[in-house]
């Protein structure tokens, strides 16, 4: 198949031995990978060395926490605010590792169509986010955003987010067992004080809507600042 | 080398992926138009849970990287390394399993997406179930493909085999790592890792899904079926021999880049950076080789299409691989992070690089394949420019936007001190034209691959006129 005649030596010790061809390439990939990926895991693992002071996500969170995995929200919206004047600014604090520790899987997002959501709890009332979420348009005008009418609608499962939190338990997450077989009433008495504040704004739901759990997990991003940061600001 | 028996190729299995490419590569591009169209005018959003942007762009990325590029590379795969081997492929039965296997998996994907099932890690979506099926799949075909080399008839092996092989052995390896999780239910599951170290493992898995799905098997490709479409032999085997060592040992380290200025630890986002920066050298030496390799033969260029393809192919291969180290550098990045730009770069990729590559090839192949010119030839050379514009038009368009927005959202007022953009909407709507240009683009690339199936299916179907290969002058070089 070839005319030329000249024999390389590295054509006889690599590019005739397709194992030990394999092998270094194998080795090839394999440095990198250990020199970044084995320290992500043992010293700079925040859940290995949780302190506590960030809590895992509560029974109700955890359930808006789906909700804003299925809906793809981390395709139009960051978690991630940089440590940059502009961001700081137009967010607030920037986001610190820590504030990561129970998130499975991480959601810092990769493109801002619309803001930053890293610090949006507390920002606006419930109610804001319930129209918000009916139609966008009604809280942010102009706003782009699809209308997510069927959150308003459809109930999460109780017996679903108790699934979800022995994933996380198996997985690592400190949920402990009383917490899992107790998750329906806190579903409950969590979802109940966010109907009650709608109610005050005359938006009539229920508990078990998927609108309530996800207004729930909306206003605990960001609100889990390091103290230190907390107190001495930007 | 005793036995004389002429090979018998498995060229069915060949024209299967090479279906299944056009397909998907058709469904992908169509879905990637509607999001386009739903970036610039939201009410194509439908108020319909299982077509909202959040849930069709998945299935965008996923349909054009694995079921596209993904059919794309087997195809180049099953016919390039039989003949490269002089040798059919080890097992018919498990070829066709690697086949029906892929296809029902990106079935599966294309039927949960849009049901918001989800692992919601970017370009790792697909639950676990699914997850598995690919592992089980990807073993089957890394059998079939190492039993291949194992009973070939050539001692040597060419170097698309080497780029073939990085992709066979590292693809496994990211898949597996990032997809380690929990179950909690049949469709859900949760990640081993949290918080930073779930965002390392995954974009370490996403910029090498890039490296070993998107450019080695494609360096693989362009190196056997430029120099066929060129009968030139391939430049340098030297150059081809450092670029691919320096590409398999470099590329391993760049993921952090995506998580410039996040809290992920300094010292790694230095190592990607660094990585990222070093890697234009061996990029460039991919490119260069293709290039030169058309030394002699660029009279050829004017009139073969096939030829075009290529050219545009690795020049945009060429681009991508400047602009991604440079968006690699901590300031640049900061500009162009969570920016339009960043879209722009990955398309100048995807279209630019794995598109015009994969018409080319197809183009190339269809008439050995079945024994017939192109039933409308004129429509290759119209593909190409309808492609190669309408790319233009998409990158300029996300790229004009990627600055703007990315000055906007920074830009401080320097009386007051403050934000002088103080709502993020007034950015969202300058970038409208943009996105309507982007839509424009998109279209054109999306009718010239549906001129291409029309003329594909045409040309099976025996309307074109009878094809017999020329007798290779000048084989690839090995």
């Amino acid at each position: 198949m070839s005319n030329h005649t000249e024999e390389h030596w590295h054509r006889r010790a690599l590019e005739h031995r397709s194992t030990l061809f394999a092998v270094l390439t194998v080795f090839g990939i394999s440095i990198g990978s250990l020199v970044e990926l084995v320290p992500m895991f043992t010293v700079e693992n925040a859940a290995a060395h949780a302190t506590g002071e960030v809590q895992p996500y509560t029974p109700l969170e955890l359930a808006g926490r789906d909700i804003y995995l299925r809906e793809g929200c981390y395709l139009c919206h960051s978690q991630m605010v940089r440590p940059m004047r502009a961001e700081t600014l137009r967010y607030g604090t920037w986001s610190r590792a820590e504030e990561y520790t129970w998130d499975r899987p991480f959601q810092l997002g990769s493109r801002r169509i619309g803001p930053d959501l890293h610090r949006v709890g507390g920002k606006y009332p419930d109610a804001w986010h319930y129209e918000h979420m009916k139609d966008p348009r009604s809280m942010s005008t102009g706003s782009v955003m699809p209308n997510y009418p069927w959150l308003l609608e459809w109930s999460y499962d109780a017996a679903d987010i108790q699934a979800s939190m022995k994933a996380h338990q198996r997985a690592g997450t400190p949920y402990t067992d009383d917490e899992i077989a107790a998750a329906p009433s806190k579903l409950t008495e969590e979802g109940e004080a966010i109907v009650g504040r709608l109610a005050e704004a005359n938006i009539t739901t229920t508990s078990d809507k998927e609108i309530v759990a996800l207004i729930a997990y909306l206003q605990r991003l960001g609100t889990d600042r390091p103290k230190d940061v907390a107190k001495g600001g930007e | 080398m005793s036995s004389n028996q002429p090979v018998v190729y498995d060229d069915a299995i060949v024209k299967k992926f090479l279906g299944a490419t056009l397909l998907w590569g058709v469904v992908g591009m169509l879905v990637g138009v509607i999001l386009a169209l739903q970036l610039a005018w939201w009410p194509a959003n439908g108020d319909i849970p299982y077509i909202t942007f959040g849930r069709l762009r998945p299935l965008h990325t996923n349909a054009v990287i694995f079921a596209f590029a993904g059919n794309a590379v087997f195809t180049a795969i099953y016919w390039s390394m039989q003949r490269l081997l002089k040798v059919r492929m080890w097992s018919d039965g498990l070829s066709n399993f690697h086949f029906w296997g892929w296809q029902a998996i990106i079935v599966s994907a294309a039927v949960t997406l849009p049901l918001g099932l989800t692992q919601a890690k970017e370009y790792a979506e697909l639950i676990w179930p699914i997850d598995i099926a690919i592992a089980v799949v990807w073993v089957a075909f890394a059998i079939n493909f190492f039993g291949t080399i194992h009973i070939r008839k050539i001692k040597h092996l060419y170097v698309a085999i080497w780029f073939y092989m990085s992709f066979v052995l590292t693809v496994p390896i990211l898949h597996i790592v990032n997809n380690l999780s929990v179950p909690a239910t049949l469709t859900r599951s949760y990640p081993i890792y949290t918080g930073m170290t779930d965002a390392l493992v995954q974009w370490w898995y996403g910029h090498n899904a890039v490296a070993f799905f998107l450019t080695t098997p494609f360096l693989g490709l362009m190196y056997y079926f430029l120099p066929k479409a060129a009968e030139r032999p391939v430049y340098s085997y030297r150059l081809s021999i450092i670029h691919f060592w320096a590409l398999v040992c470099l590329y391993i380290w760049a993921g952090p880049h995506h998580l410039l200025y996040s809290a992920l630890p300094d010292w790694a986002q230095t190592a990607g950076m660094v990585f990222s920066v070093m890697l234009i050298a061996p990029s460039w030496g991919g490119m260069l080789n293709g290039l030169l390799t058309l030394r002699g033969a660029w009279d050829r260029v004017r009139q073969d299409p096939i030829l075009k393809f290529y050219v545009v192919g690795v020049s945009f291969y060429g681009m991508s691989t400047f602009e991604g180290p440079m968006m690699s550098i901590r300031a640049v990045n900061g500009l162009a992070h969570y920016t339009n730009w960043v879209v722009g770069h990955v398309h100048s990729g995807a279209l630019g690089w794995n598109g015009m590559m994969t018409f080319g090839m197809i183009y190339w192949l269809v008439p050995r394949l079945w024994g017939r010119k192109m039933a409308k030839e004129s429509w290759v050379g119209l593909h190409f420019w309808l492609a190669t514009v309408g790319i233009i038009f998409y990158i300029i368009a996300m790229w004009a936007a990627g600055v703007t927005e990315g000055l906007m959202l920074r830009a401080i007022d320097p009386d007051s001190g403050l934000l002088l953009y103080t709502n993020f909407l007034d950015v969202v709507h300058t970038l409208d034209p943009f996105y309507w240009m982007r839509f424009g683009g998109g279209l054109m690339f999306l009718t010239g691959i549906l001129m291409m199936f029309v003329n594909v299916f045409l040309t099976v179907r025996g309307s074109g006129e009878p094809f017999s290969a020329p007798a290779a002058a000048v084989p690839a070089a090995k």
